[in-house]
């Protein structure tokens, strides 16, 4: 850091220093400028480089009819044809992946914000051992991801997994479950026949297991910042507890719940790892991220990879961008 | 008035009982599969094939030949862990140093210096941190094979280091903004440069948040699956240890209650890290977090 090079380029060209014997502010903000740029573009290289030029030729790729063996013939003029849109778009399987993507990216999300702010309010007031409990609570989100889904794929397992060796002899299900690759089950709830998807919700119930943890910290955070005067006024005047949670705790938490559904809803829609890890993507667990994953590797796909993960990328910021204009703004008003 | 109050009554007293009741249901869904993981990385197969519901291990039962098995190496017999927890200590050690290296410069010209671009240059991470990782692994998968990256640590290595740049500038700028401008404007009255002064009051004063963000980024590097699998899966000796496991997992040869021992080995250093460093690192999980 002492052995920094003066910067590339200067913002603007510098004019000749005036001989002023004074430091002037200018000479000083100048100089500042100058070695801000200097201390900030290597990592701005690094993130140009290896992100934004990369996406960019994505782009490039999407629009081209590129197979892994032909790479060395192509750059990045090419023959440009929307072809791979067009195979892309009109294949069945994409759209079912889309529709898997968007029903898993709610459910994990729903639940993991349930979870974490259910979480949030019991660990609530203080206790001896809170802060282990807290960070108990924490480990499944920091524990790595291919642990975590082995662990539990190898509980889940028919044949010699704890869940179903329990379910069969202490809950007396008739026959094992096959939780990761069974695409669709009967289950009888008070009588009614439902068909469930038991693999995708098997691994939404494994994201939000992952992902609470990060709910419940953000809203533990937003809890702690709410004052107690509201509270306490609101009992004075006999408010019962869930009457002062619906009506002066969950409206503070609001903007919170907010930020986490962005957040949360980006990242799950993106998941690739859960997913890959838990089924491969088998069982009518196909998302678009494995399906792209699987057009670049086994297939060798590379246009159709580019162009599914840009759909994919344009979705994303379509939602992302309307729930900011519908909501954003009423946030900043509350 | 009596009626209010006497649900006021029914509510404190059943949420007195759902209380203890909600944490311990949460601690029990939280913590069973990582207590799943050490009994069974501890059972022997046979056992565990015969009586798969039980969740303890007999004293004398306990055999801890599945963690030899699991770290020696290919050529004696073992699944080579060892050599992937070199090669994990490797990427995510690098990935730390050279993080803080190019990063820890740049959250401080965050922070602190005017210069032309800034916001746009802050905006630009934050967009790239929300970048699906997918769409970038399709541009980087094609141009690591062009180049002939693929299969070395250090393709990996750049392309961790441009994933955690905006969570380092995140986190450490946001700590430079809480070090008062008086003692830096001291010692540039001392005459001291900007770099005398980052390297001399700012650097030493925001130790503690450079050490929690080195932990980290070490834990996001550690636990990184998708590029590892995309550049090193054809090359086992450059497997890192997330890898190892999920490549292993899939075959029929290596036995589950191995593998557990496999998954204690990758998680124990998070969870011993993440107890270390708990008070420092939650900051850190709210200011940013992985992907995932």
């Amino acid at each position: 850091m002492s052995t920094s090079t003066e910067p590339a380029r200067p913002a603007r060209p510098s004019r000749p220093a005036r001989p002023t014997r004074r430091r002037t502010p200018s000479t000083r903000a100048r100089q500042d400028a100058r070695t801000g740029l200097a201390l900030i573009s290597p990592t701005f290289v690094v993130v140009v480089v290896v992100v934004v030029l990369p996406i960019l030729w994505t782009v490039s790729l999407a629009f081209q009819e590129v197979r892994l063996l032909d790479l060395r013939t192509t750059g990045v003029i090419g023959d440009y044809t929307l072809e791979n849109f067009r195979d892309v778009l009109t294949s069945d399987g994409f759209l079912t992946a889309l529709l898997t993507t968007l029903f898993y990216a709610v459910g994990g999300t729903g639940l993991a914000i349930l979870v974490g702010l259910v979480a949030a309010l019991a660990l609530r007031r203080p206790f001896r051992g809170r802060g282990l409990v807290r960070a108990a609570l924490l480990l499944p989100y920091v524990a790595p991801v291919v642990a975590a889904a082995f662990v539990w794929s190898t509980a889940l397992n028919p044949q010699y997994g704890v869940v179903n060796a329990w379910g069969t002899g202490a809950l007396g299900w008739e026959d094992p479950i096959a939780f990761l690759s069974s695409r669709s089950d009967d289950v009888s709830v008070l009588g009614l026949q439902l068909e469930v998807p038991t693999a995708l919700l098997t691994v939404i119930a494994f994201e939000a297991w992952r992902s609470f943890p990060f709910a419940f910290l953000f809203l533990t955070a937003r809890l702690e910042a709410v004052p107690d005067t509201y509270e306490e006024a609101a009992r004075i005047d006999g408010a019962t507890p869930t009457q002062r949670f619906r009506h002066i705790v969950l409206p503070q938490l609001g903007p919170t719940i907010a930020v986490l559904c962005v957040l949360r809803f980006i990242w799950t829609f993106n998941n690739f790892d859960d997913i890959y890890l838990l089924t491969g993507g088998g069982a009518g667990t196909e998302v678009v991220a494995v399906r792209v994953f699987n057009y670049l590797t086994a297939r060798s796909d590379i246009g159709a990879a580019a162009a599914q993960a840009l759909v994919l990328a344009a979705i994303l910021a379509v939602l992302v961008t309307a729930y900011l204009t519908l909501f954003g703004r009423r946030e900043e008003r509350a | 008035m009596s009626t209010t109050n006497l649900r006021n009554t029914i509510e404190e007293r059943s949420l007195a009982v759902l209380r203890p009741v909600v944490i311990g249901l949460l601690l029990l869904v939280a913590l069973v599969p990582f207590y799943y993981m050490v009994v069974l990385s501890f059972r022997p197969l046979d056992s565990l094939v015969q009586d798969p519901g039980r969740m303890w291990v007999g004293l004398s039962e306990v055999d801890p030949a599945t963690y030899a098995d699991v770290l020696r190496s290919v050529d004696a017999g073992g699944q080579g862990f060892a050599s992937f927890i070199r090669n994990s200590l490797l990427v995510a050690g690098g990935t730390v140093v050279l993080s803080l290296l190019v990063a820890v410069p740049g959250a401080y010209a965050v922070s602190r210096l005017d210069f032309f671009g800034r916001r746009q240059v802050s905006a630009l991470f934050l967009t790239v941190y929300f970048f699906p990782s997918i769409l970038l692994a399709v541009p980087l998968f094609v141009f690591y094979t062009r180049i002939g990256l693929r299969g070395s640590l250090v393709g990996l290595l750049i392309v961790y280091l441009a994933q955690v740049a905006a969570v380092t500038i995140y986190m450490l700028r946001n700590y430079f903004d809480t070090i008062p401008v008086s003692l830096e404007e001291a010692a540039a009255i001392d005459g001291c440069s900007r770099l005398q002064v980052l390297r001399r009051i700012s650097l030493p004063l925001a130790l503690p948040a450079v050490a929690s963000n080195a932990l980290f980024v070490f834990m996001i590097a550690w636990n990184e699956f998708l590029f590892a699998l995309l550049f090193l899966v054809e090359d086992r000796d450059s497997w890192t240890v997330s890898l190892g496991l999920s490549q292993l997992a899939g075959s029929i040869e290596v036995p589950t209650t191995t593998l557990m021992a496999g998954s204690v080995i990758l998680t124990l250093p998070i969870v011993v890290l993440f107890f270390l460093a708990e008070r420092f690192l939650v900051g850190g999980l709210t200011a940013g977090a992985e992907k995932g």
